[in-house]
């Protein structure tokens, strides 16, 4: 494997490094000013590695041609297609966050900050490794390289005091979990004498031995608390409230894809052989997460807090399919996935809509109310929205959960389907609570701003993604799922 | 009628319209709500007239690749035609009964009950499981705007309540389609309808689709969002309600549980007809109490239910037609039973059984077509229901004499209490003053009241009209049923025919006195 061919294949991270490094210093150079210059670049760089992605995510490549760098990384059809998913979430992320900072209202004069896009795209970068990686060193780069950006951009808003606490609590928690990451990886080094995936899936064949079921249990678990599954779901609520929304629109979609791609990887490449030990955990997980998230939620009363506890409940579902350790699940989660990620976007755009005359952000339920009479237009995207994230037909969220529960069934897991299918209508107690408080409670007209054009469009181009006619991505997206599917099971 | 996708073409007008209604005035969306239903029952009545009778099983089939995972596959057959007939005749009439009575959010409302009909037309036109399902579950969207947003004074609970319940009950359905789909290789609901299940699976697949069924039906215990649901929805919304939302249950019975699960469902018939025969009698009783007259009617309606699932279950001929006809008469009847309140609830914003009384005097004209509905829903000879109840009861019949005993027992008990209603309402003295000024029917509501007496007459005058498309479906389920049937306990027996007619000895014996 010569250079040439190994740069070809990490080209699009090549071109997120160099923009990343290029904005910084015009960053340094030019102020707070240029921000959103920066923005926009950056947005065009993540577009730009985007379509770098096509030809291969196209043709389903995998096998030794995708691995670069001897084993370190590996640009397989599941790379790419997870890859796309986190530049399109980075892209909206984008988007939607100028006109957000430049309200006065939300305790900051100076407007967007330089370094907001830019250390998006470092996160991206972060993901974008963490994703390709086939070594567990590779993948503890990026996933720290992702994991240091995040905490900074969690308290981005330094006089806010919400926002400095969201950070530090992510960061505490954030750096517990990546030392049990490493302490499993050690274990796993140490009882397989290797960190490439290859050769500890080749280490874990057969008999397993406590010390690398240990290790394997700390792998997971480290991964659990960065997809937020319950029992490591605890950070979640907080920063998602305490961050900055376009911040937390930014955590619920990309970094989750990255997350649980990773899981996916892990779960399935290296531990592939092992399925039987981890697959009980996995559904533990999954089945926690559900339900948890689901009660969770329905006392809330701040929007970002649900969403926080719905992001759970989201991943449990997700979990699902990873649970099924078969093609057909890996290729059910990254629909959901998809699915997921348009949702999650949609319904954080409409909170950033909520705003009064002055630019203040309204986030509670009382700030809602009789919406659909007021701002008509806001109140019936979330709808769709909500509807569809409780998975209610003829909405694309229903798809997802179609496709995760079908794989479940027919991998002979009938009864833990029917368990977290009925733990899944407690979750449409508090989603159809929303459509109440909008549409049936009297209205209070505190959501009296203007929206700019960039979250009316990304608002819209979801809730088209959502409505009934997403089904008609379904073709496409079962065929790309499907090759990413294949890529990760096609053992090397 | 080759080629063209007709069935597509119903879905498509409906949605069309409702997407239109978003986007015009209050009265404009009224109008455009009319024309779209109308456009509706046109393309139905001309449906009907080319359904051929004794043609192909399934006919207007229409095929397109559109989705990952299910095919967008539409086709009919006689159950599913009578049904879609009901449901396109109620929507123009339900959205007369909304013409005056909702003045708030009116094109979302005329929008709401638009995707109502496109999602009930699709439900009994899907030939594919999951395509089924999801026009089945996607009803829960409209119908929980319908109650929450124009419904009555507690319409949050009621909604709540709906929405859950249904929501839970169908869930587990579509575990055991995911199991059925994955077992038999396909989605298809004609293919599958003839797919022989193993016959341990079906015991739990059978229950999982239950589940649904029952909710919707809705059966005893889980009809307790029905009278919610009913009261607090609008006028309109109730007539939906009653007329076809309550249909998909039996439908889903005739077409999935019976033909997909035939061994289960005789295992299975026991609990059907223990449940039916409480609700028979239970909520009529519960009726005979009440004060709010939509609680009434709710209430008959799930004593009228559980004879069609008892009807269903009695695997002969004669009780699955007789169940197909209280479902479509019973669609009619208490629709029109629900307008008789609105007619009155618009004048007089109560249901209070209390605060009428005497009506007879001030609305004579109200008051016949009342009378009409209520002997309808009683099941007088010459109504829709009569022949309903008495194919059902004859079916019954012949499976449990026990259980057509307490059957028959609500019909006596449902006279008692709509007997007992009208009394209230119609005649006695005018002992409210303001219920004594209240004026005759008016134009609009002439027109909803005679298109239903008129289809109910019809009905029950010459059905064979309505029996003829489903007699070969029906004898085609019964076939499919035949080897699963339990044994009946009445033992029927045709005798060998009498030599001479009855009457002719007691004319002898008087001769033979008479000569001696």
């Amino acid at each position: 494997m010569d250079y040439a061919s190994s740069f070809a294949l990490i080209a699009p991270e090549l071109l997120l490094t160099a923009s990343g490094l290029v904005l910084l210093l015009v960053a340094a150079f030019g102020g707070d000013k240029m921000a959103r210059p920066i923005a926009i670049l950056a947005a065009a760089t993540l577009f730009g590695a985007g379509i770098m992605l096509l030809p291969g995510l196209h043709s389903g490549v995998m096998g030794l041609d995708t691995y670069a760098f001897g084993t370190l990384m590996r640009a397989d059809a599941f790379a790419l297609f997870a890859k796309a998913m986190i530049y399109l979430a980075a892209i909206g992320c984008l988007m939607i966050a100028p006109p957000y900072f430049a309200q006065a209202a939300n305790g900051n004069e100076r407007g967007m900050r330089a370094e907001y896009p830019i250390l998006v795209l470092f996160a991206v970068l972060g993901m974008s490794i963490m994703v390709s990686a086939s070594d567990f060193m590779t993948l503890y780069l990026g996933l720290e390289l992702n994991s240091l950006a995040a905490y900074v951009l969690a308290s981005v808003m330094r006089n806010d005091a919400k926002s400095s606490e969201a950070g530090l609590k992510y960061f505490v928690l954030g750096a517990l979990a990546s030392g049990i990451l490493l302490y499993g990886m050690s274990l796993l080094y140490g009882f397989t004498g290797s960190t490439e995936f290859g050769a500890v899936r080749a280490g874990l064949s057969g008999e397993m031995g406590t010390g690398a079921l240990f290790g394997l249990v700390f792998v997971l678990a480290g991964l659990a608390f960065k997809i937020a599954a319950v029992p490591f779901h605890m950070w979640t609520p907080d920063v998602y409230e305490g961050a900055p929304t376009p911040v937390t629109a930014f955590f619920a979609t990309a970094p989750k894809v990255a997350a649980v791609a990773l899981i996916a990887r892990v779960a399935l490449e290296v531990f592939g052989e092992q399925a039987a030990a981890w697959q009980q955990i996995v559904m533990f997980l999954a089945l926690a997460s559900i339900v948890v998230g689901a009660l969770g939620a329905i006392g809330q009363d701040n929007l970002k807090r649900l969403l926080a506890y719905s992001s759970i409940n989201n991943v449990g579902f997700i979990l699902l399919g990873l649970a099924v350790a078969n093609a057909a699940g890996a290729s059910a989660m990254m629909i959901y996935l998809f699915i997921y990620v348009a949702m999650s976007l949609g319904s954080f755009v409409a909170l950033l809509m909520l705003r009064g005359e002055d630019g203040t952000l309204y986030e509670t339920f009382d700030d809602i109310k009789g919406l659909s009479s007021t701002q008509p237009v806001i109140a019936w995207a979330l709808l769709l929205l909500m509807f569809s994230l409780a998975g209610i037909p003829p909405l694309l969220g229903f798809y997802g959960k179609f496709v995760i529960f079908q794989a479940t069934v027919e991998a002979g897991l009938v009864a833990f389907g029917a368990i977290a299918i009925a733990a899944s209508v407690i979750g449409a107690f508090y989603y159809i609570k929303f459509v109440k408080v909008m549409f049936f409670d009297e209205p209070v007209d505190r959501v009296t701003g203007k929206s700019t054009a960039a979250h009316w469009a990304l608002l819209l181009i979801t809730a088209v993604i959502i409505s009934p006619l997403g089904y008609l991505l379904t073709p496409s997206l079962t065929d790309l799922a499907d090759k990413a599917a294949d890529a990760l099971f096609l053992v090397s | 009628m080759d080629g063209f996708p007709i069935l597509t073409a119903m879905l498509l007008v409906p949605l069309l319209a409702g997407i239109g209604c978003f986007f015009v005035a209050a009265n404009a969306a009224r109008w455009l709500a009319l024309m779209g239903t109308l456009l509706t029952f046109a393309l139905g009545v001309m449906l009907w007239v080319n359904y051929e009778i004794g043609g192909p099983q399934w006919q207007f089939t229409e095929t397109a690749e559109l989705f990952a995972g299910f095919k967008y596959a539409l086709g009919i057959d006689g159950i599913a035609l009578m049904l879609i007939m009901l449901s396109v005749f109620l929507m123009p009439i339900c959205i007369l009964a909304s013409w005056n009575s909702i003045t708030k959010r009116v094109g979302e409302y005329m929008a709401a009950f638009l995707f109502m009909e496109v999602l009930m037309i699709g439900v009994f036109a899907a030939q594919d499981l999951f395509l089924f399902y999801i026009f089945f579950e996607a009803g829960l969207i409209p119908m929980y705007l319908i109650i929450g947003v124009w419904g009555g004074d507690n319409r949050i609970y009621a909604s709540y309540k709906f929405f859950l319940y249904t929501l839970f009950g169908s869930v587990l359905m579509l575990i055991a389609m995911f199991w059925m789909v994955a077992q038999a290789g396909t989605s298809d609901i004609p293919t599958l309808m003839q797919y022989d299940f193993p016959v341990a699976a079906q015991f739990w697949l059978f229950l999982a689709f239950f589940a649904s069924f029952a909710v919707k039906m809705p059966m005893w215990p889980v009809h307790t969002w029905l009278p919610d649901a009913h009261v607090q929805a609008p006028t309109a919304g109730s007539v939906i309600l009653a007329g076809v939302l309550l249909k998909l249950g039996g439908y889903g019975f005739i077409r999935f549980s019976l033909p997909m699960f035939p061994d289960a469902s005789a295992e299975l018939a026991w609990l059907i007809f223990a449940l039916s025969m409480i609700a028979v009698v239970y909520t009529s009783l519960v009726a005979l109490v009440q004060h709010d007259m939509k609680k009434l009617i709710a209430y008959s309606s799930v004593a009228h239910m559980a004879l069609v699932t008892a009807s269903l279950f009695a695997f002969n001929v004669q009780g699955l037609e007789g169940a197909m006809m209280i479902m479509l008469g019973h669609g009619l009847v208490s629709g029109a039973l629900f307008l008789c309140v609105g007619v009155i609830y618009d004048r007089l914003h109560t249901r209070e059984i209390d605060r009428y009384g005497g009506l007879s005097i001030n609305m004579p004209y109200y008051a016949t077509f009342f009378l009409l509905f209520t002997m309808a829903s009683i099941g007088l000879p010459g109504t829709s229901n009569f022949i309903g109840e008495f194919l059902a009861l004859a079916g019954i019949y012949q499976a449990s004499t026990w259980v057509a005993l307490v059957c028959t027992t609500g019909i006596i008990l449902g006279a008692g209490y709509m007997l007992y209603l009208y009394r209230r309402v119609a005649f006695g003295a005018q002992k409210n003053e303001d219920a004594a000024a209240m004026p005759d029917m008016d134009a609009r509501e002439w027109g909803m009241m005679a298109a239903l007496a008129a289809a109910v007459m019809w009905m029950g005058v010459y059905p064979e009209s309505f029996l003829a498309p489903m007699r070969a479906d029906i004898a085609a389920l019964d076939a499919r049923l035949a080897a699963a049937a339990p044994q009946g306990d009445s033992q029927l027996q045709v005798g060998p025919p009498r030599a001479q007619a009855a009457n002719a000895i007691a004319f002898e014996a008087h001769d033979e006195e008479g000569a001696h």
